[in-house]
């Protein structure tokens, strides 16, 4: 016998996706903010920036990482062996633009710093996610409600 | 060295020492004996909103953005409905804040078997493989 209690089902709402898809995403991601770091580009960071934000805002059919996945990898590859929920990897672009505006507001502010930690911390994520197949976004979803609610 | 090439190594470095580790842990039970999660502590039917298994209860805390919730989810799911006087049940981690501090639950998927008198057994974080799950619920058998 199989139980859900609460609101899980709630949130189940999403649509199932390739979980190859944001993989390959996160790959390139990895290798965009690489080049960010080393070079410190505002201009490539505000590419990925808007990248991120299609992703977050309009959803995944819209990132454009994602749309080169469906046109151009998938169609070589098997079908995928199992779907993933959409949700997920959707927050992690939402979070992934939150650390590229810090990125931009410290490489543009003359903060080289902030732009450093930030860009560093969202490449960090993305490599998770690309070679692991890790979200830490997510995981920092369920942290951030525990240390915050006050139920 | 530029501060961001040494930031590009450190990140590299400490994320692959980091997706290794969870590699090797997810997904494994372990028996409850610590002093944080004491041997015995109970989960009634009222705190979990449904009936405990006659044999044995699958809790798994899951959360909105969990992608390996779902492989969880398939695999208690089946584990339950193939072995009698076991149930799976589901639980909102982020609607039962009270419950997760009191469990310390920190990530999505955590899954803890109770007995047939809802004492936690074992405990898990990440998707486990089967095996694993009717390993872990052998023990508890009785």
């Amino acid at each position: 016998m199989s139980t859900t209690t609460n609101s899980v089902s709630a949130t189940r709402s999403g649509s199932l996706i390739d979980p190859r898809g944001p993989r390959f995403g996160a790959a390139i991601t990895t290798v965009v903010l690489a080049v960010v770091l080393l070079t410190s580009s505002s201009w490539l960071l505000a590419v990925q920036a808007i990248v991120f934000g299609l992703g977050a805002i309009v959803g995944l059919s819209a990132q454009p990482y994602g749309v080169v996945y469906r046109r151009l990898v998938r169609p070589r590859l098997a079908p995928p062996r199992e779907l993933e929920e959409s949700a997920p990897p959707r927050f992690a672009q939402g979070v992934g633009l939150a650390f590229a505006v810090a990125g931009l507001a410290g490489y543009l502010g003359g903060v080289s710093t902030l732009g450093t930690i930030a860009v560093a911390l969202a490449l960090g994520a993305a490599f998770l996610n690309a070679a692991f197949n890790f979200c830490l976004g997510c995981e920092m979803y369920l942290l951030g409600r525990r240390l915050f609610s006050r139920q | 060295m530029s501060p961001g090439l040494i930031a590009l190594v450190v990140v590299l470095v400490v994320t692959t020492a980091f997706g290794l580790w969870r590699r090797n842990t997810d997904g494994r039970f372990q028996s409850v004996q610590s002093p944080q999660q004491p041997a015995g502590e109970r989960l009634s039917a009222d705190e979990l909103g449904a009936e405990l298994g006659v044999r044995a209860t699958l809790v798994q805390f899951s959360s909105a953005f969990c992608a390996p919730c779902r492989t969880a989810r398939v695999v208690l799911g089946d584990v339950a409905a193939n072995t009698p006087g076991v149930t799976h049940v589901e639980i909102a981690a982020e609607d039962q804040i009270e419950l997760i501090r009191r469990f310390d639950v920190r990530r999505t998927p955590t899954l803890l078997v109770l007995d047939a008198a809802g004492r936690v057994r074992h405990r898990a974080t990440g998707a486990p493989d089967r095996a694993a799950v009717l390993a872990a619920l052998a023990t508890v058998a009785g």
